[in-house]
């Protein structure tokens, strides 16, 4: 059965996708701000994400605590994301239910409160959450990596933020964030379920066509200039455990290098699913798997490559096996990373990359809700024919183009190796 | 065209139940809307068979059991594996162990190969079960550094005191080092069977012939001398609440849990737990637990309380994640909300919106072949009847206040808990 898809564009500049899909009583409903992390300059890092919050926390119509438990009254699933390059409302309601979602969506676009008690007891709460994320050794890494891999670009911070700003970011800097990027002619609005297009269509305008338009919002234009030498760098922190992340430099989802980047990513390292609510498969036959854990250098090893506005980075991780050195892990790396420049790789690898793709793109399509993601996930950084499209320009890349790309993309000194070094900080 | 609420759960109409002679039962019902098809089920070679000295022996089992075959190396099974985009795994809990796999349904017989070849004839090669060692020790040397993971452990270790559920499945290092190549042989030998196995399959294909493919892949697996689960022993309640700190240095935030004992699965008291634990920690953002801790206090992202009922004794607990400052803060706001909750139980409004909820959100819990197969081997394990998810609506209906505030105080004793933390 051929799903139908509806794209429409309102007079507010609301972008409207719709995907009618009978196979159970769900609606999800996606709202897209292309809103995130990128947008945001030093002093008010984690912004946007904040703003996130405060977007549960209530309009005249919708105070808080009337929301959430008028979504989970009638059985439905709702949550937010924020991204470095969007911020993403979700709800997944029986379909019978689903307009209680498109009238808080639609009222929360312009009318959320902001009211300062709220923003004082949430402060604590995200900076909470960045205290929990700094349990992690590799969010630890990872962040310090970041920082070092953009010193231009916005992408040098991570989503959550930096804790100093967490603590001076006041209620003005969240609101008038909110105001600048939360207009109908900077979203998306995609909804995937059982519904009749036509009548969706119909209620989405009465609801969010008198939002009027705001100004377009400027994003930050700084290109991140080339890295001209390898940084390598340490974190610190307790445990017994060492990791290595490789970060390279990684193109733009919309450029063509993309793809042939994305099969040298599967066969390396087993395919990165891009896909956020259905899980990926086992690495244990990527090239990184047999020569890095096979052979005991690690003790696993994976690849990620993520679909961007803007290059941003491929990133391995290893974890370090107990009787080795993190030197001595980095260079089988660097000897299986030679292999891919030096020789090209086999028609049975390639064919293999493209089955995998398939297949998670077929595991996917099982759920209501990730169908609506990926109705909206893929305007964020191209259109959705570039996901209906996906799998065709995995399929005509040759072994030459992964060599041309290794070549270009996996160069020492274009990249970022990071250390978790543990102190064994055992009390 | 619209879908139909009801006619979507499964029911005795749509779930295929066969068991084969061997003992394996097998569940099947199939959804065409996407290419694919998931398996999943259990067999009776949990934790619980364990000695104390080799805690950790069923998960080594059922991990090293893809390692290598009669048929097949470790290589082999995942290259046959991943070249189709498929996947399948095992896991181990108390009670049983469990697989995982999914495929496109075009590769459905593939994976049911791989299960019986990993089932039925695994050869534990010597050098890969030595890898997974170091593996499972850097496992557990992360899991030290975890304070979700510890508060956890120190969390069982009160409350299911001298009870085997007291034990982490994974071990610990020095009962993980004990283990040799002979003692997987041996564990497998005595333990694996397919007396009490099940087997779910949900996706694009037919029930008869996902039976077909189960009998060609299975239907000759006989084993002589299966061992039967030990029975468990009685719970030692507690007598007085029982606090623990597992000091973590260097980290930013310690983990809390409070709790106490909880229903099993089958006890009449499930459904009113159930329901009495979303209002206390889940409906809505989090429940009331969520409200004080982190929407009126700001003191942690997370807060919520749940329930843990399987074929034991289960567990009641609410969980948070706060600055170490905070821990007593929490500890108190938890305290009073657990008080209100067993001196006055809930209000009309709360039931309502609960009942609500779980109504409502069932289609959502079952809209993937997972979700399916979960709930398929969910009905069998604590035999609900093939027409539970239709009944659904009217056990969730028939629960009172009073129901709820029974069973609140029949398992939350404010003075006999148990508190953990993880952390500086």
């Amino acid at each position: 059965m051929k799903d139908t898809l509806t794209q429409t564009t309102l007079s507010n500049g609301l972008k409207v996708l719709l995907k009618e899909v009978h196979t159970a009583p769900i609606i999800s409903s996606w709202l897209w701000y292309r809103v995130g992390s990128r947008d945001e300059v030093q002093g008010r890092t984690g912004v946007s994400h904040w703003v996130e919050h405060m977007q549960f926390k209530g309009t005249e119509q919708f105070p808080a605590h009337i929301l959430d438990k008028a979504i989970s009254r009638e059985g439905g699933s709702w949550n937010a994301f924020t991204y470095i390059d969007w911020t993403a409302y979700f709800e997944t309601m029986p379909a019978d239910k689903i307009d209680l979602a498109l009238r808080l969506e639609s009222d929360r676009m312009l009318n959320s409160r902001f009211l300062p008690d709220e923003v004082t007891s949430e402060r604590t709460v995200i900076i909470s959450e960045r205290e929990g994320s700094e349990n992690e050794p590799l969010f630890l890494l990872g962040e310090a990596i970041q920082q070092t891999a953009f010193r231009i670009h916005p992408y040098h911070h991570e989503v959550i933020g930096d804790m100093a700003d967490l603590h001076s970011m006041t209620r003005e800097d969240l609101y008038n964030h909110y105001r600048a990027f939360y207009v109908p002619n900077n979203a998306v609005m995609a909804v995937a379920g059982d519904f009749d297009s036509q009548s969706m269509l119909a209620r989405i305008g009465e609801l969010f066509g008198p939002i009027p338009a705001g100004s377009d919002p400027a994003h930050l234009a700084r290109p991140e200039p080339p890295q001209n030498g390898e940084v390598r760098l340490s974190v610190e922190g307790p445990g017994a455990t060492s990791y290595v992340q490789v970060c390279y430099r990684f193109p733009s989802a919309s450029h063509p290098d993309f793809f042939p980047l994305t099969v040298l990513d599967s066969l390396l390292a087993g395919p990165s699913n891009l896909n956020m609510f259905s899980g990926g498969i086992s690495n244990k036959t990527s090239r990184l798997y047999r020569a890095l854990v096979d052979k005991e250098y690690v003790v696993s090893v994976h690849g990620g490559a993520q679909a961007t506005i803007d290059p941003f980075m491929y990133t391995i991780t290893m974890t370090v096996h107990p009787k080795r050195k993190s030197e001595e892990a980095l260079a089988a790396l660097d000897r299986e990373i030679q292999r891919v420049k030096d020789e090209k790789v086999t028609k049975e690898e390639i064919t293999r990359a493209i089955k995998q793709a398939r297949a998670l793109f077929a595991y996917g399509s099982e759920n209501i809700t990730n169908q609506g993601f990926w109705l909206g996930y893929a305007e964020m950084f191209a259109d959705y024919s570039w996901f209906e499209t996906y799998l065709d320009k995995l399929s005509v890349v040759t072994a030459k183009d992964i060599q041309r790309v290794a070549n270009e993309y996996f160069k020492p000194q274009s990249r970022v190796v990071g250390t978790y070094v543990p102190r064994e900080g055992k009390s | 065209m619209t879908a139909n609420r009801v006619n979507s759960l499964p029911g005795p109409d749509d779930i295929h139940r066969e068991v084969l002679p061997n003992g394996i039962t097998v569940l099947a019902r199939p959804n065409f809307n996407s290419p694919s098809a998931v398996i999943t089920g259990y067999f009776e070679a949990g934790a619980l068979f364990d000695p104390d000295e080799k805690l950790g022996l069923a998960e080594y089992t059922t991990i090293a059991l893809m390692r290598g075959t009669k048929k097949r190396t470790f290589d082999e099974i995942y290259h046959a594996l991943e070249s189709v985009g498929a996947s399948l795994g095992f896991n181990t809990g108390v009670h049983k162990s469990g697989f995982n796999g999914r495929s496109l349904s075009e590769d459905l017989p593939l994976l049911l190969d791989l299960l019986s070849e990993a089932l039925t004839m695994p050869v534990f090669p010597k050098s890969e079960i030595e890898k997974l060692g170091a593996q499972l020790l850097t496992g557990l040397a992360i899991r030290a550094e975890d304070t979700g993971d510890m508060a956890s452990m120190v969390f069982d270790k009160i409350v299911f005191k001298d009870h085997p559920y007291s034990r982490p499945e994974d071990g610990y290092p020095e009962t993980i080092q004990n283990i040799k190549r002979n003692d997987l042989v041996k564990f497998h030998r005595e333990h694996y069977g397919p007396r009490g196995m099940v087997i779910a399959i949900v996706g694009a294909v037919k029930p008869e012939d996902a039976v077909r493919q189960v009998k060609r892949a299975l239907d000759g697996w006989q084993v002589k001398g299966q061992k039967e689960i030990p029975e468990l022993p009685a719970l030692k309640a507690l007598k007085k609440t029982v606090s623990r700190h597992h000091r973590i240095a260097g980290k930013s935030q310690s983990d809390l849990i409070i709790g106490t004992n909880g229903p099993m699965r089958r006890d009449p008291e499930f459904m009113p737990a159930s329901i009495g634990n979303n209002i206390l920690g889940q409906f809505g953002m989090m429940g009331r637990i969520g409200d004080v801790v982190r929407e009126k206090s700001g003191l942690a992202y997370y807060a919520y309380s749940s329930l843990s009922a399987g074929l034991g004794p289960g567990s009641w607990e609410v969980n948070a994640g706060v600055n170490p400052q905070n821990v007593k803060k929490a500890s108190d706001l938890i305290m009073d909300e657990l008080k209100r909750f067993v001196q006055e139980g809930v209000t009309p409004d709360e039931l309502a919106d609960t009942k609500a909820n779980f109504i409502g959100r069932l289609p959502l819990s079952l809209e993937s072949n997972g979700g399916v197969a979960n709930a398929l081997l969910n009905i069998e394990r604590h035999n609900l009847g093939l027409d539970y998810y239709r009944r659904y609506e009217g056990l969730v209906d028939e629960v009172t206040a009073e129901d709820v505030l029974n069973t609140a105080r029949k398992f939350i004793d404010l003075d006999k808990l148990a508190i953990a933390v993880a952390g500086p």
